[in-house]
């Protein structure tokens, strides 16, 4: 599927929104001395799929982690701005009142828990539930019928394929009904055509199920096909951010992330001073 | 031969008893990785403690022994909050010296308070024998091996099906996952705490309605060590099959001891003997885990 024919199928992004998530201007430390984000700023309105692109290290998974609160798990720490989520600033809450809150993270590399079975670890999710057995029972379902090949999975979580255990940290997420999901790079390690598959079911999730998705990936391709708002980051910092068609359509995004891109060859030589002229390449 | 299926007899009965204690012991271990050398201590408490209120307060046995699993899980809890949550991210060396230097303590505090002789538990079953089938079985030791049937079908429940017990699995498998579905971690290590120590209480109290009340009790916790080892360390499952098989042996060392080879004392080191051997074939225990590698 081509990024434009996917861009028909997404909502477009309607600026006036109330943001359901707004991060303004984190700074993030690691062990109080190294610093990893350096004034990151950007919201999420609800219902909305948002992505963070960039090169690796640029502070994509730390963005979301000080989103989650799973940077205290790595002695990190936002030690300016703040993250509002529903109007309350939740930097450096624990993890587990921040999940309560309503933010759920699929951590990247999938991290299902492997010895146990998939019903096992989608009732995890459900972990911090508090509307009752039937609910969550019901929930159970529905995920199952979003991911039938998950039903057919009696042994160990372990011992699925990548594919299917990424199903499965979504699945998983789902069963938490967060009202904001964080996605950290749900392609990697897939092949091309589960990587297809896993972007439309996370569409299909956000069309069908209003889930508000926080997106991270390297497969800058895939993400602006799925998310109607973007943001690159460079270095610990946002360095440009624009609608989907704006992205798309930007010759700096088509060459450095989608490919390809301006009809001319540039010469290395212009690239060298382009490289000086903008920071993010 | 009614000797032979009598040992067969007590040899399961003590062993579901220590397959009980190695669960509390790998149930530590598994969600906080510590190295529990403070088990047996919890034995030794929770059998004092019970006997201590049901001589002074002259209360009935259940109203006693509730209030001791009350007494236990906050001595549990607050063992694990004050002596190791400061130890999160040591050493294990270090953890492992802490346990000990608990146990000793722990041991030394009882004697203080309730001095070195051992004590007979008020009556609470009949301590006569009573004939199943040819073979003699005392109702406590027939009361321990149901409880302890009980407790294990608990474990197996509480794991399986519920969410605190999921939370605990989690936990064990990694705390960084577990914080990530909203578990608290620190919430699941008082829990581990407090349940090991209940339960382990309990397993003090058949002890010592049986054999009385003494600092003996705190030695059915070095029995354990070969019982969690030979199970492999991490497996609840392992931890009572190496109960049983610890239980088993010893009686049939006795057995074999008293009828034909005269040595005595060989019912404590054969455990640790067949622990060695199976050490050497199966170095994980018999259901240590291996990592699920997919390739």
């Amino acid at each position: 599927m081509s990024a434009s024919a996917a861009a028909a199928e997404t909502p477009a992004a309607t600026p006036a929104r109330e943001p359901i998530l707004s991060v303004n201007n984190i700074e993030v430390v690691y062990d109080d001395v190294i610093l990893v984000l350096r004034g990151v700023s950007l919201d999420v309105p609800e219902g909305d799929i948002v992505t963070l692109l960039g090169p690796n290290g640029a502070g994509k998974t730390t963005t979301l982690k000080a989103i989650s609160g799973l940077l205290r798990t790595e002695n990190g720490e936002v030690t300016r701005g703040e993250v509002r989520f529903m109007g309350e600033n939740i930097a450096n809450m624990a993890p587990e009142q921040i999940v309560r809150r309503g933010i759920f993270q699929v951590m990247e590399g999938r991290r299902i828990v492997e010895d146990m079975t998939v019903i096992e670890n989608l009732r995890l999710g459900a972990y911090t539930r508090k509307d009752g057995a039937a609910a969550v029972k019901r929930d159970l379902e529905m995920v199952l019928d979003y991911f039938p090949r998950l039903r057919e999975r009696t042994g160990l979580a372990g011992y699925l394929s990548g594919g299917e255990q990424q199903m499965l940290a979504i699945g998983r997420a789902m069963m938490a009904r967060p009202k904001l999901i964080l996605l950290d790079e749900p392609s990697m390690g897939l092949a091309p055509l589960l990587v297809k598959e896993v972007f439309h079911i996370v569409r299909k999730l956000n069309k069908e199920l209003g889930m508000t998705t926080l997106l991270v990936e390297q497969n800058a391709k895939m993400a602006l096909g799925a998310a109607s708002y973007g943001y690159i980051m460079e270095s610990g910092k946002v360095v440009m951010d624009g609608t989907q068609a704006d992205l798309l359509d930007n010759e700096d995004v088509k060459e450095f992330y989608l490919g390809g891109g301006g009809e001319h060859r540039k010469s290395f030589k212009n690239l060298k001073s382009y490289k000086r002229r903008k920071r993010w390449i | 031969m009614d000797l032979f299926f009598q040992l067969l007899i007590n040899g399961i009965i003590v062993g579901t008893l220590y397959g009980v204690v190695a669960m509390c012991f790998v149930l530590i271990y598994k969600s906080t990785q510590v190295v529990n050398f403070a088990q047996g201590e919890f034995l030794l408490i929770g059998a004092w403690i019970c006997w201590y209120i049901l001589v002074q307060f002259q209360i009935p046995f259940v109203f006693g022994f509730l209030i001791t699993l009350v007494f236990m899980a906050g001595l549990g809890i607050f063992i694990q909050m004050v002596v190791l949550r400061p130890m999160i991210g040591e050493p294990i060396i270090s953890v492992i010296m802490v346990t000990i230097g608990l146990s000793i303590f722990m041991r030394a505090l009882v004697n203080w308070l309730f001095g070195q002789n051992a004590v007979g538990f008020p009556e609470v079953f009949s301590t006569s024998s009573i004939n199943i089938g040819g073979l003699y079985v005392q109702p406590a030791y027939l009361m321990s091996f149901v409880i302890s049937i009980v407790i294990m079908a608990g474990f197996f429940y509480f794991f399986k099906y519920s969410r605190y017990g999921l939370a605990m699995r989690a936990t064990a498998f990694n705390q960084q996952v577990a914080q990530s579905l909203g578990i608290s971690v620190k919430q699941v290590f008082a829990m581990a705490w407090a349940i090991s120590a209940m339960v382990s209480a309990l397993a003090g109290v058949v002890v010592g309605m049986v054999n009385g009340v003494s600092s003996a009790l705190s030695f059915i916790g070095i029995k354990v060590f070969p019982a969690v080892i030979l199970g492999g360390l991490d497996s609840i499952i392992g931890a009572v099959v190496g109960g049983l098989i610890v239980g088993v042996l010893e009686n049939m060392a006795e057995y074999v001891d008293g009828q034909f080879l005269y040595w005595g004392n060989m019912l404590t080191i054969a455990p640790f003997w067949v622990l060695i051997i199976i050490l050497v074939i199966k170095p994980y225990g018999l259901f240590g885990t291996k990592d699920i590698e997919r390739v």
